[in-house]
């Protein structure tokens, strides 16, 4: 194995760059309302105080999920991914200039999105089910960002293609590959809120059309929705597969294992989205059933990346020194913010994955859904396994891009151990009360039904949330000053690029191999999928025409 | 299988991925045997509506309790901004209810707290589901959807009395 020594073009480095400023913008931003709505659950409404220029509580949550969730996931997936294949394939972008429209595209439909979003003119939260109708421009906006997305995915095929022209015979290296099955996957599971926007959404909220279908919005979303989920979770394993090795001073344990979850998550991210809707009444149980047992599938990638990444941290953990069941753990290089910060989001991870198989369980979900359990759930895994995973990243790659060192480890440290310590808080109150009963999406202040036992859970929810935003801001004025700073010691970063135990060439051509896989995803999603489309499309009612109710 | 090119699965994984999968297995069996043997379900289409029309004629014009006969009760629940109708309902211990619940407007959700009674409610679709009531006291319906400004206050009881 020759050792990859490539450097990405200052023009890439600056492209990539600008991915993670847009999305650390957009988490400034999106950060600020977590800790209003986790203090209003506690009892300390402060939004009454921002009246002037954030119109409810509605708002800001809207502004909290999109810019969180659909944003800074986005943009820094993107970016990330610009520079795994890059590195992966040891080459620049095919054609940069696409990968530079999908970018811009990106941005615009961002700034378009959040002109309605600010003038409280789109305040229907991430989910934007209709027929609560935002501003034309909130739907524009959000398709622009999908479109540009799927451009740069393109110019990643592109690259991705050229590759394995120039190089006959060689296995796709493991970074590269998972970067651009990531995309492909996005590409796929991004139709169904496509198809909802554009035949749908746009032209009823243009006025081109009096209603719309809500049970079959639902579907479309869903159809999306779910694989979302994976959209922001596979780079998080491809760190841990393909970076995070070399940084704890290990190697990745098993190459054709990591390859062949990737290949799992191309198939079965997607034909599972009515687990969202176990409770939806337009779906028939039947069908529910089926996505419940594909939704169990999925997990077993997970659980097979659990091990390669604890074996391989095992494996370095001892290597230096680290003795006993658990030794190994003290061992890892804890001092390094970038391994911490992806360390605590895995451990957080471990119980986002229970709490996902009990969401995905059927008639389980019965007690849950639409509970405060649902966001506990969630912050365990974008906001914590994502988020922290994508937090470590940035440690390295913004002194990679800027060339300046991060101006404090021990700042990083701050952010990320406040980032957890809220977040044990806080999730596991949300859990317990929404076990209990509370609704989610809810400034439980205001409602009238709130009984006397869920009040130190509620205080939990606000005490953790603070927390959190002491972490999280910790962390954007660190990579701002960073950024900016004039006094920043010149960094000599590497991009730390693992490598496998086992020699790639050695693993088996059929994890190589793009046609199998992508007959057999399209396969399953026919027959997960297309009888209930053709069923609810052939019976579409276009009846309900909703509008404004904030 | 030849060395050279060949999958490489460790002892201790092949282990793991085998209780992986006898894990996941067993979880279906069990949501299998609550569903159809406990007959705990999850709702499946009942019909479809008119939302510009359905407060207008029909059960939903009037909802409310029906009692189909002693101790059966069939619930209409409409639901709009920003309130349940009926907001108050009263059954006697033992009662089966089965709950029709659509919207006029936007989206909501119906939870009933302490029961597994808790479903999307669709413009255009109904949500039926059976919960029997075995036990007397206050039971909380409430909204579960952001449905607007006004939904964190959106909420009804059902009374069972002893």
């Amino acid at each position: 194995m020759s050792t990859n020594t490539y450097e990405l073009s200052a023009a890439e480095k600056k492209f990539v760059g600008w991915h993670v400023f847009f999305a650390v913008a957009a988490l400034s931003v999106g950060a600020l309302f977590g800790p209003l709505q986790a203090l209003e659950h506690s009892g300390l409404d402060l939004y009454p105080y921002l009246k002037p220029v954030f119109k409810s509580y509605y708002q800001g949550l809207t502004l909290h999920g999109v810019l969180n969730a659909l944003v800074w996931t986005t943009f820094f997936i993107t970016g990330f991914l610009t520079l795994a294949v890059s590195k992966g394939l040891e080459r620049p972008m095919k054609y940069p200039k696409l990968n530079a429209v999908g970018f811009w595209t990106m941005v615009v439909g961002l700034v378009t999105a959040a002109i309605p979003l600010l003038l409280d003119e789109a305040s229907v939260l991430y989910t934007f089910y209709p027929p609560m109708k935002a501003n034309w421009a909130f739907y524009l906006g959000l398709t622009l960002v999908v479109v540009g997305s799927w451009i740069e995915g393109y110019g990643m095929y592109y690259t991705f293609a050229a590759w394995r022209k120039e190089n006959p015979g060689v296995r796709s290296p493991l970074a590269a590959l998972g970067s651009v099955i990531t995309m492909v996957m996005w590409q796929i599971a991004t139709l169904g809120v496509a198809v909802e926007i554009l035949t749908m959404l746009l032209p009823w909220s243009l006025g081109l059309i009096e209603g719309t279908d809500p049970q079959l919005a639902r579907t479309y979303f869903w159809f999306t929705g779910h694989p979302l989920v994976y959209f922001w979770l596979l780079p998080a394993y491809l760190s841990w597969y393909s970076f995070l090795p070399k940084q704890v001073g290990g190697k990745l344990f098993s190459d054709s294992l990591a390859r062949f979850a990737f290949w799992l998550f191309l198939l079965l991210s997607v034909p599972l989205g009515f687990h969202h809707q176990y409770v939806d009444p337009g779906v028939p149980a039947g069908w529910k059933f089926l996505h419940a047992i594909l939704t169990y599938s999925v997990f077993l990638p997970s659980m097979m990346t659990a091990f390669t990444v604890v074996a391989t941290l095992e494996k370095a953990g001892r290597a230096r020194g680290g003795k006993g069941l658990f030794g190994w753990l003290r061992t890892l290089p804890w001092n390094n913010p970038s391994v911490t910060a992806q360390l605590l989001g895995g451990i957080l991870f471990f119980f986002g994955g229970i709490g996902g198989l009990a969401n995905a369980s059927y008639n389980v979900n019965l007690v849950l859904h639409n509970t405060a359990w649902v966001p506990g759930h969630f912050h365990l895994t974008v906001a914590s396994a994502v988020t922290m995973s994508f937090m470590g990243i940035t440690y390295w790659l913004v002194p990679y891009v800027t060339g300046k060192k991060l101006i404090s480890d021990k700042a990083a440290h701050w952010a990320n151990w406040l980032w957890f310590t809220g977040m044990v808080i806080f999730s596991n109150a949300m859990h317990v009360v929404g076990l209990l009963g509370a609704p989610r999406r809810t400034p439980l202040g205001l409602a009238p039904y709130i009984p006397e036992e869920w009040s130190g859970h509620l205080l939990r929810v606000g005490i953790g949330g603070t927390i959190m935003f002491f972490g999280i801001y910790t962390y954007i004025i660190l990579l701002a000053r960073t950024a900016w700073s004039k006094k920043a010691e010149a960094a000599d970063v590497e991009i730390p690029l693992a490598q496998a135990e086992q020699d790639p060439q050695n693993t088996p051509e059929w994890l190589d191999k793009w046609v199998p896989w992508l007959v057999g995803t399209v396969v399953l999603l026919i027959v997960a999928y297309g009888p209930q489309l053709i069923d609810q499309i052939s019976n579409i009612s276009l009846n309900a025409p909703g509008g404004r109710v904030w | 299988m030849t060395s050279k090119s060949s999958m490489h699965i460790d002892p201790y994984e092949r282990n793991w991925i085998i209780i992986s999968i006898v894990l996941l297995v067993s979880f279906a069996v069990a949501i299998s045997v609550a569903g159809f043997a406990f007959g705990i379900q999850v709702p499946s289409p009942e019909q479809r509506v008119d939302p510009r029309t359905v407060a207008d004629s029909g059960p939903w014009a009037d909802p409310g309790l029906r009692e189909l006969s002693p101790g059966k009760y069939e619930a209409y629940i409409l639901a709009q901004t920003w309130s349940f109708l009926p907001r108050e309902m009263t059954v006697p211990i033992g009662a089966e209810v089965t709950f029709y619940i659509t919207s006029k407007d936007v989206q909501h959700g119906f939870k009933l707290q302490e029961t597994n009674l808790n479903v999307q409610v669709v413009p255009g679709q109904v949500s039926k589901l059976t919960v029997t009531f075995d036990r007397p006291g206050d039971y909380d319906y409430i909204c579960t959807e952001y449905c607007g400004s006004g939904h964190a206050a959106m909420f009804g009881t059902l009374h069972v009395e002893p």
